[in-house]
């Protein structure tokens, strides 16, 4: 019977797919799970403020935090503007098939899949070394600049070719300058897809341990100055798991101190979207 | 709108600017007012890459009247109207040859100020383009943009400006709504009311009742009446009988081969009753197109 095969079809597809959403949850609870089965006892927030000791075994992590927030910080400060202004350039500067957009474009798409810790090694290079920056906050967030650049530019360039042409004609027949036009037209229209790259970008940054190594090092100490060595988060992580025996239950809390910045980041820019779309009533996105 | 009164004067001269209301709607409701030439298009012709899209249009728009573009889709009307503001610069690979002027000055020459020409000649597009922020922003930016009014004066003549348009007692209380929220033709007149900000000398209209129902595309049409002696109104339209009603000069474009031309041009009653092109006749008793 038709309807009989088409049944039986149907379910099947419906199973495959519950099975599959089903195997995704599973796997992120899991994490989550075993992340908090492990580490919960250790959280406080004396955990979060108090400085590391006997390797990082006992105490917590508020230095570690600290220089967290400091590369991050670096990293967005270098790496919006520069990711922006080319973003801008490539959408509205360069023609769709022009060789040199081409070309640049190719180049970054190249660059948002190279490993990171090829970006660790060309950061020790150029910034601890040839710019003689050393091991510090500052080599880091740039190193982290670097490789959250080609997703941000990519995404915002993306943000951009979405605005459809009639906001680019009607700000061209009302006489607007290019650059307002720019400004006061597409960035607003744009502002989602912006926000949407910079976090993408900001968890990878986040999450990075390979290009941190090379260039902010290991020092667990608070920082006094962007040219200090700081630990970032992840590393921390890596070194209380691999090199310090009994370091495993603060391994895990600081994982679900990480894990949970995260989410709360997500779920800050999507809130920021929404309101700024429902605010802006934007159309298309 | 509704005061109907002769006009003392067809044109506005810059010391008349600073009131909007000072100029009063030009009455007419034939062929308007002994013509003066206001754009001349002289063997103006359109390329998008190496594909002619107009070919030799000569055409002369008169002062203060409304000028309907008819014909079938594809024939260059919407390519005519941006090659008056110079938006077929945005357009990749179009180029626009012979000449176009608006009074003595040559559009076409490469050395135009672009934002200068384009604050004299408003467009308005089929789809209502409003900017996606509030109605008081859509107003203010190009405002901002000429920086030609103390921004004291904002107030008053977004006020008088949407007054023009008819839109100012259904909006007065929602300025600060997005712009996007209201209805069609609500939309399409204040994207008039945004381009009347700057008072601009001519205004291009390409089909701006065609995506509107029949009762807004009614009070857009009764709109376009009052700007009559005002404006230099040049409307691309798909509704003969539109045309009919309002246009003061009606031109005729067609493909033929592919290629839009002028087919025949001159004022709305002499069109309508004695068309000399068969393809007109054709096409206003509704044989063709
Ligand atoms: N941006 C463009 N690129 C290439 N060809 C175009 C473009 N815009 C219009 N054309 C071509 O030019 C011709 C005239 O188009 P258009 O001016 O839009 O006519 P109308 O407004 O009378 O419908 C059409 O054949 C169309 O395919
Ligand atoms: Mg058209």
């Amino acid at each position: 019977m038709l309807t009989q095969t088409k049944n039986t079809e149907e379910r099947v597809w419906t199973l495959m797919i519950w099975s599959s959403v089903g195997l995704i949850s599973f796997g992120f609870l899991w994490i989550l799970g075993d992340l908090l089965w492990h580490g919960w006892t250790q959280l406080s927030w004396n955990f979060l403020f108090s400085s590391p000791e006997n390797s990082g075994r006992e105490g917590g992590i508020g230095p570690i935090l600290i220089s967290t927030s400091l590369i991050i910080g670096v990293c967005m400060i270098i790496a919006w503007p520069i990711g922006l202004g080319t973003a801008i350039f490539l959408a509205e500067y360069t023609k769709d098939h022009h060789r040199f957009g081409r070309l640049i474009r190719g180049s970054l798409d190249v660059l948002a899949g190279v490993p990171s810790i090829v970006f660790g090694l060309f950061g020790n290079a150029l910034f601890c070394q040839a710019l003689g920056l050393g091991f510090s906050i500052l080599s880091g967030g740039l190193t982290l600049a670097c490789m959250v650049l080609p997703i941000l530019i990519r995404t915002t360039e993306e943000s951009f070719r979405a605005i459809t042409s009639d906001q680019r004609l009607s700000a061209a027949a009302l006489g607007f300058s290019r650059s307002t036009t720019i400004w006061c037209i597409l960035l607003p229209a744009a502002m989602p897809g912006l926000l949407a790259g910079s976090i993408l970008g900001l968890g990878r940054a986040m999450a990075e341990t390979a290009a941190l190594i090379f260039t902010s090092g290991y020092v667990g100490r608070m920082p006094e100055s962007l040219l200090d060595s700081g630990r970032a988060l992840s590393i921390h992580i890596y070194d209380l798991a691999m090199n310090v025996a009994g370091g495993n239950p603060n391994a895990y809390a600081t994982a679900i101190v990480l894990v949970s910045l995260l989410i709360i980041i997500n779920l800050v820019a999507s809130w920021i979207a929404d309101q700024w779309t429902t605010s802006n009533q934007l159309p298309n996105l | 709108m509704d005061n109907i009164q002769p006009a003392p004067q067809l044109i506005k001269t810059k010391e008349q600017l600073p009131g909007i209301q000072t100029w009063l709607p030009y009455q007419s409701t034939q062929a308007c007012c002994e013509p003066v030439a206001h754009i001349r298009a002289r063997d103006l012709s359109i390329m998008y890459a190496n594909q002619l899209a107009l070919q030799k249009v000569n055409l002369v728009i008169n002062k203060g009247c409304i000028t309907a573009l008819v014909g079938p889709s594809g024939c260059g009307k919407t390519s005519f109207l941006m090659s008056i503001n110079r938006l077929t610069d945005l357009i990749p690979r179009c180029t626009v040859t012979g000449q176009l002027q608006i009074n003595e000055f040559d559009v076409l020459t490469p050395s135009t100020d672009l934002l200068h020409l384009r604050r004299q000649v408003g467009m308005i597009f089929q789809k209502p383009t409003l900017f996606p922020f509030s109605i008081k922003k859509n107003l203010e930016l190009p405002i901002r943009e000429h920086g030609q009014h103390a921004r004291e004066t904002w107030a008053a003549l977004i006020e008088r400006t949407l007054q023009q348009v008819g839109l100012w007692d259904e909006v007065k209380d929602r300025l600060d709504q997005p712009a996007q929220a209201l209805s069609g033709g609500q939309q399409q007149r204040l994207c008039l009311a945004r381009a009347m900000t700057l008072s601009p000398e001519i205004l291009l209209l390409d089909e701006p009742c065609s995506a509107l129902d029949p009762i807004s595309s009614g009070i857009v049409e009764d709109l376009i009446v009052s700007l009559r002696g005002q404006y230099t109104v040049i409307i691309v339209t798909h509704n003969l009988a539109q045309a009919r009603r309002i246009a003061d000069d009606v031109a005729i474009f067609w493909a033929i081969d592919g290629i839009g031309q002028l087919i025949e041009h001159g004022p709305a009653r002499t069109i309508f009753e004695s068309p000399q092109h068969e393809l007109t006749s054709a096409y206003i008793t509704g044989a063709r197109g």
